[in-house]
């Protein structure tokens, strides 16, 4: 590793801590909605909401996954109807039933996988009304689920865990949409593509140059974690990610609402140092696993470009897997073996460590519920979770939330490498091979979406069985996560005792991110056996 | 009800009004970047500063390698190899791409930058790293019958720094280089 590496690791690190505090007090400021703009009015009125009121889990589940399902279904439809729907220069046809299928179960569930190739496919209405649109909104829908959790840790003996569609509208209005107009316009400066034109024929030449409206799109993908390309190259696009700076806003774009997140989390209920002890759990995590990646993919530049060089690109694969983020500014596909199992394992850790936006600090508490408990049973006491006493109730839901995404990335990876049409998309063969089928379900259950790209997933079985495994690792995360927050918020809250496990010292974030790495370790260590260990060794 | 109303008022607000924004605001700021920085002579577009071009006359400096469907450089179609680190496939391609720069630079025994030998992700990579341009000075030199030290001269205007001096690598545009090399 040489010197500027380690100062580009470094540098990034210490704006994104910078920047935490800041922005996860802002975060924490809109959700205890201390202030409303008229835009904000102007939308509940005229979506017929005229007095937001508090609801119990179950009506915030169902008003959750309602409104996933009204985006799952328009997109679905925009897909199969493109041809018909305009602001399509390249005359685009309609997307094939079970392409369409696996993508908007990829778009509705912050997934992001791609199984198109955005300049290839896709036409700018569908880029802009369809998949635009669901980065922002899943985004959305995995930060009103965390708000939900930090209001029923903090509730005492209440049925209700806040209004659905404020936390939603909110995460929009006040902190997706701003940070993304800045975001975009910065990157178009640095020459992201940002047009509504035709394609570009260059003359004397067989290159025709794609258009679009890239930079509003590459904005929202980065910082609502979704990572869903507007070409088919994604980040690594000179279009999508022109300069060593564009890299960097985008890199660190990724990162930031998660990292911010926790420090919201920490004001949201009342405990500031619970939320740094959440985040310092995952950068034990990150940190060795970056330098790692970095070392390992010294010298080898296929698949990388020359601008981002090997640390730059090596930095990114690591943050976009720790993020359920999974856009590429190189192709994993053509990693080293060791250098290819970091990210793999960082979403097979279950995208806790930074993780989604919400989704992935949803996940880091659940565990955190693990992690308590486990403590209890080492001293026999019942074990509590920020003054809420964790039952039989609480570890059900945990325990389905924890196992749900590895049961559907080893089941799927099962099926896929077993049959004719799962394999017949391999670029490489052996253990490559494999891995190859394994990253591709631990992206999707994950809801990651980065891809060991040399692997050909657009055909029914894959579509298929991907889908079902986007939607299974979302939901079946979500739902418990919502279902913990109405049980926590009906409890009355325990007042710390001598006894009581304190769940922001240093002890407890070994605890905690040993509970993930055990947890991990043990789901997958067979599997990864099979791919990219074997690979090392040969 | 309230869903429908709800999804229809975000996918006005994000996907109608927010991009239409970014366009509008993208051409006034930035008109040239918006729209591809693209390189236009007497009118007619010669390609984007941003999207590289297939060289392979020994005239020219090459670019890297592109792994891109149908041809190289095929900018509808940007991809990278996908070779994994123990494809047979990937030492062939490396082997024959060193067989065609040593063929076109015979007595070249300086050990061949890793940027020339290895595909890039896009496949549209604009740039080489200023080692890979060296290498290929003298070959450029000798079919143009230059001084080297006039196209190493050249390079040397041409290789960007690290973005303020921490980020990414040092580079060379291709293309323009290139531009600049029929300009002599």
């Amino acid at each position: 590793m040489s010197f500027n590496d380690v100062l580009q690791a470094g540098l990034y690190l210490l704006v994104l801590l910078a920047l935490v505090k800041p922005l996860g007090a802002y975060m924490a400021q809109v959700y205890t909605g201390r202030w409303q703009i008229a835009p904000e009015r102007w939308i509940y009125r005229l979506a017929g909401l005229s007095n937001p009121a508090p609801m119990s889990w179950v009506a915030y589940a169902g008003a959750f996954l309602a409104s996933n399902a009204a985006g799952f279904v328009l997109l679905y439809g925009m897909l199969r109807l493109q041809h018909l729907l305009g602001w399509n220069p390249q005359g685009m046809g309609p997307v094939a039933p079970h392409t369409a299928f696996n993508i908007a179960a990829s778009f509705v569930t912050n997934t992001n996988w791609q199984n198109y190739g955005g300049e290839m496919a896709l036409s700018y209405f569908t880029q802009m009304m369809g998949l635009t649109v669901q980065n922002f909104l899943s985004a959305a829908s995995g930060m009103a689920v965390l708000v939900a959790l930090a209001r029923g840790l903090l509730s005492r003996k209440s049925q209700e865990i806040g209004n659905y569609w404020v936390d939603f509208v909110r995460s929009v209005v006040y902190i997706l949409l701003p940070l993304s107009i800045l975001l975009a316009l910065a990157l178009v400066s640095q020459g992201v593509v940002q047009n509504m034109d035709h394609y570009v024929q260059v003359t004397d030449s067989k290159q025709v140059l794609p258009m679009g409206p890239a930079a509003s799109q590459v904005a929202i993908k980065q910082l609502g974690t979704n990572g869903g390309g507007f070409f088919n190259a994604n980040s690594a696009h000179p279009f999508e990610n022109p300069t060593p700076l564009a890299n960097f806003l985008e890199c660190l774009s990724i990162l930031l609402i998660p990292a911010a997140l926790c420090y919201t989390f920490g004001r949201l209920v009342n405990d500031k140092r619970q939320g740094w002890a959440l985040l310092a759990a995952m950068l034990l995590v990150f940190v060795p696993l970056l330098a790692i990646t970095i070392q390992a993919e010294q010298g080898n530049l296929e698949g990388k470009e020359a601008r981002f060089g090997t640390a730059t690109s090596a930095i990114w694969a690591v943050v976009t897997t720790a993020a359920s983020n999974g856009c590429v500014n190189s192709m994993h596909d053509s990693y080293t073996a060791i250098g290819g199992l970091g990210p793999m394992f960082l979403m097979q850790l279950g995208e806790v460590v930074f993780g989604g936006v919400g989704s992935g600090l949803n996940g880091m508490i659940v565990f955190a519920i693990i992690a308590v408990f486990l403590a209890g049973l080492m001293v026999g006491r019942t074990p509590e979770y920020l003054g809420k006493k964790i039952e039989a109730f609480e570890m059900k839901m945990a325990s389905i939330a924890i196992l749900a995404p590895p049961l559907c990335v080893l089941l799927g990876t099962a099926v896929a490498a077993v049959t004719p049409m799962g394999t017949s998309g391999l670029t490489n063969r052996g253990a490559h091979g494999f891995s190859e089928i394994l990253y591709a379900f631990t992206s999707m259950a994950n809801n990651n979406g980065s891809a060991f790209a040399g692997y050909g997933a657009d055909n029914p079985l894959v579509n298929f069985t991907g889908g079902i495994a986007m939607l299974m690792g979302r939901y079946w995360v979500a739902l418990p996560v919502l279902a913990i927050a109405g049980s926590l918020a009906a409890k009355k809250t325990v007042p710390a005792g001598p006894g009581t496990l304190a769940t922001h010292t240093p002890l407890f974030v070994i605890l905690l991110a040993g509970a993930v790495l055990i947890v991990g370790a043990l789901a997958f260590i067979p599997a990864l056996a099979l791919g990219p260990i074997v690979e090392a060794l040969q | 009800m309230t869903t429908i109303r709800m999804t229809v008022l975000m996918t006005v607000l994000c996907g109608l009004v927010y991009p239409l924004a970014i366009t509008g605001a993208a051409r006034l700021l930035f008109p040239r970047q918006a729209s591809g920085s693209l390189i236009v002579r007497g009118g007619r577009v010669v390609g984007s500063e941003l999207i590289g071009q297939s060289f392979d006359n020994p005239r020219y400096f090459w670019p890297r390698p592109s792994a891109t469907p149908s041809f190289p450089y095929n900018a509808s179609a940007s991809s990278g190899s996908n070779l994994g680190p123990t494809n047979p496939a990937r030492h062939d391609a490396i082997a024959n791409r060193r067989k065609a720069l040593l063929a076109a630079d015979p007595g070249n025994t300086a050990p061949i930058p890793a940027d020339l030998l290895m595909a890039s992700g896009s496949g549209l990579d604009p740039h080489i790293s200023p080692e890979a341009a060296a290498w290929q000075v003298n070959r450029v030199a000798r079919a143009r019958a230059l001084d080297p030290h006039t196209v190493e001269d050249l390079v040397r205007r041409h290789t960007e720094p690290r973005q303020l001096g921490i980020l990414g690598e040092p580079v060379v545009n291709v293309l323009v280089l290139n531009r600049a090399l029929d300009g002599l």
